[in-house]
C-alpha cells in the first residue's frame, strides 16, 4: 500500500520522459544533416528482413481466419460473402494489428537491446564525444525506418492475407481468382482503408520510439539490456493496442459527421 | 621537477568541482590543474567518481557547481553545443569499455570522428589516414574487421587509436588496462607513454592499476571522498604513512 504512490509517481515520469523523447523526433527530423547512409540500413534490417516472417503470418493469417468462418457463414447460407468477410477484416483490423504486433516483437525488442547495449558499453556517449548526435543518428533514423517501413509490410501482409484466404476457400469449395477478388474489391471502399492504413504509420512510429527510448534508457550492465528489450516488446505491444482504440474512435467520429 | 611543471602553460584547470547524483554526492570541491605535456593519474576506489570525474570534462556530464578551464580560455560547463564540439574534437576521451561501434568494422570505426567535419574524404586519403592511425597502434591488418573479431587487448588498441585520429592536445583515459591480462596491460601502458610523446598529448590517466599508473604518470592523485586528497609523485605517495592512501599500494 505504501508502494502505490511511488509506482504511480514512477509511471508519471516515465510518461513525461517518453513524450518529451517521442516529441524530440519531429524536433530532430527537419534539423541538417540527415543521415542517409544510415537511414537505408536501417529501412534494409527493419523492413527487407521482416519481409519473411511478415508476409509467412500474413498468409496464414487469411488461411485461417477463412477456414474458421466458413462454417458459420455455411450455415448462414451466406458463403459467398466469405471474400468480402475476410477481406474487410484483414484490412480494418487484423493486418494491420497482427503485423504491428508481429514487428514490435522483432524489430521493438531488437532496437531495445541494440541500443540498450550501445548505452550499457558507452558508445552513444563515444558518438556524442566524436561530434555526432547519438539521437539524430540512431534515433531518428530508425524511427523514422519504422514509421515508412511498417506500413509497406502491413500492405504486403494483408495482400497475401487474402491470397491465404483464396487457398483457404478453395480447399473446400471452389472459385476463380478472378472471381475472389472482383468480390473483395467490390466490399471495400477508401473509407475502410486509409484509416487503416493510417493508423499504421502510428504503430510503426510507436514501435520505433519505444524501443529507442528504452534503449536509451537502459540502467548499467548487461542485465539492463535484456530488461530494455523486454519492456520494449511489452509496452509497445501495449501501445499498438490502445493506437489501434483511439483510431477506431476517431474513424467512427469522421463517418459520422 | 616542480619548476619545470610550474613554468609550462596549464592546459586544464579544474575548481571546486562539485557533482552529485540525487543525495548521492560524487565529487565535492575538487580541484586538479594540468599543465601542458604532463601526465597525471587518478587513484580512488571503483565507485569514487573517477569516471563521472572525467565525463565532467568532456561535457557529457554537468556539474552542479565549479569550473574546467580548458585551453585557458573556455569554461566546459558554460558552453554551448557548438564551442562545447570544437574543444571535444581536441580532447581524446578513450572509454573504460572501449565504446567500439559493434555495427561498424574496423575501418569506419577510426573514421567515425571525422564526420564532425561534415565533409566526406575521398577515398585514397582515408586509406592512408585508416592505415596511419593503425600502424600507430600495430593493428594495420584489421582494418576491415569486425569489432567483433578482435581480442580484449586488440579493441583497446583500435579504440586508443580511434581517439587520436583527431590528434587531440589533451588525452583522457578510463582506466586503459582493466580487465587485461597483465604482459597486454604493460603493452598497452607502454603504447600510452610512446603516444604520448609522438603527439605531445597532455593526459588525465584514470586506473587502479599500479603498473599502469607508475609507467604512464608523472603525478598521482588520490581521489578519495570526492575531492584531491593528495597529489604527488607515485614513488613519494608510495611511501606515505597515511593509512587511507597506504591501503592502495599494499599488495
Ligand atoms: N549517470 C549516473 N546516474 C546516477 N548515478 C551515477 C551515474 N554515473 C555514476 N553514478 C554514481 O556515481 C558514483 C561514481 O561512479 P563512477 O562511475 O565515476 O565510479 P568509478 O570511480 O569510475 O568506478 P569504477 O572504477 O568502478 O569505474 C557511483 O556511486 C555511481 O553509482
Ligand atoms: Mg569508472
Amino acid at each position: 500500500m505504501i508502494q502505490l504512490p511511488n509506482r504511480w509517481g514512477e509511471i508519471v515520469e516515465e510518461t513525461g520522459k517518453l513524450s518529451q523523447f517521442a516529441g524530440n523526433f519531429f524536433v530532430q527530423l527537419f534539423r541538417p544533416r540527415f543521415e542517409g547512409k544510415e537511414f537505408l540500413r536501417q529501412c534494409y534490417t527493419i523492413g527487407y528482413l521482416s519481409l519473411g516472417l511478415v508476409g509467412l503470418t500474413g498468409f496464414i493469417m487469411g488461411l485461417v481466419l477463412t477456414l474458421q468462418v466458413r462454417p458459420i457463414m455455411l450455415q448462414y447460407g451466406v458463403e459467398a460473402k466469405i471474400p468480402a468477410m475476410v477481406s474487410l477484416s484483414i484490412f480494418r483490423e487484423i493486418g494491420p494489428v497482427i503485423t504491428a504486433l508481429i514487428f514490435s516483437g522483432k524489430i521493438g525488442s531488437s532496437i531495445g537491446a541494440e541500443l540498450g547495449s550501445m548505452k550499457v558499453t558507452e558508445q552513444i556517449d563515444a558518438m556524442e564525444v566524436s561530434g555526432t548526435n547519438p539521437y539524430k543518428f540512431l534515433v531518428v533514423t530508425r524511427v523514422l525506418a519504422c514509421t515508412l517501413m511498417l506500413p509497406v509490410l502491413v500492405l504486403l501482409a494483408d495482400l497475401i492475407g487474402l491470397y491465404g484466404s483464396f487457398i483457404g476457400i478453395n480447399i473446400h469449395g471452389s472459385t476463380s481468382f478472378a472471381l475472389f477478388f472482383k468480390q473483395v474489391f467490390e466490399a471495400m471502399s477508401f473509407g475502410d482503408v486509409l484509416p487503416a492504413f493510417f493508423k499504421t504509420f502510428v504503430f510503426g512510429y510507436a514501435v520505433g520510439i519505444i524501443g529507442c527510448f528504452k534503449g536509451f534508457n537502459s540502467t548499467k550492465g548487461t542485465e539492463g539490456v535484456g530488461k530494455s528489450a523486454n519492456s520494449a516488446v511489452v509496452l509497445s505491444a501495449l501501445a499498438v493496442f490502445i493506437i489501434d482504440l483511439i483510431a477506431v474512435q476517431v474513424t467512427d467520429l469522421f463517418n459520422f459527421t | 621537477m616542480e619548476t619545470g611543471i610550474t613554468k609550462s602553460k596549464v592546459i586544464l584547470e579544474i575548481k571546486n568541482l562539485n557533482k552529485s547524483f540525487g543525495s548521492n554526492t560524487v565529487l565535492k570541491n575538487f580541484n586538479l590543474t594540468l599543465h601542458e605535456g604532463e601526465n597525471i593519474a587518478v587513484l580512488g576506489k571503483s565507485g569514487s567518481g573517477k569516471s563521472v570525474l572525467i565525463k565532467c570534462i568532456i561535457g557529457l556530464l554537468m556539474p552542479e557547481k565549479g569550473e574546467i578551464w580548458a585551453f585557458g580560455d573556455k569554461n566546459i560547463p558554460s558552453l554551448g553545443l557548438e564551442e562545447l564540439d570544437i574543444i571535444r574534437s581536441k580532447i581524446g576521451f578513450l572509454f573504460q569499455s572501449n565504446a567500439l561501434y559493434d555495427s561498424m568494422t574496423v575501418r569506419q570505426n577510426i573514421l567515425f570522428p571525422l564526420r564532425r567535419h561534415w565533409i566526406e574524404m575521398d577515398k585514397d586519403h582515408e586509406d592512408l589516414l585508416v592505415h596511419e592511425t593503425l600502424q600507430n597502434v600495430g593493428l594495420a591488418h584489421t582494418a576491415e574487421m569486425m569489432p567483433s573479431e578482435l581480442s580484449g587487448g586488440m579493441r583497446k588498441r583500435i579504440a586508443l587509436a580511434r581517439t587520436l585520429v583527431l590528434k587531440p592536445k589533451i588525452m583522457l583515459y578510463d582506466e586503459p588496462t582493466t580487465g587485461l591480462d597483465p604482459i597486454t596491460s604493460r603493452e598497452i601502458s607502454r603504447l600510452i607513454v610512446e603516444l604520448q610523446e609522438k603527439y605531445k598529448t597532455s593526459s588525465i590517466i584514470i586506473s587502479h592499476d599500479l603498473n599502469c599508473v607508475r609507467i604512464t604518470s608523472d603525478k598521482v592523485v588520490m581521489l578519495i571522498d570526492g575531492t584531491c586528497y593528495a597529489l604527488d609523485t607515485f614513488d613519494q605517495l608510495k611511501q606515505t604513512k597515511d593509512p587511507r592512501i597506504r591501503e592502495f599500494f599494499e599488495e
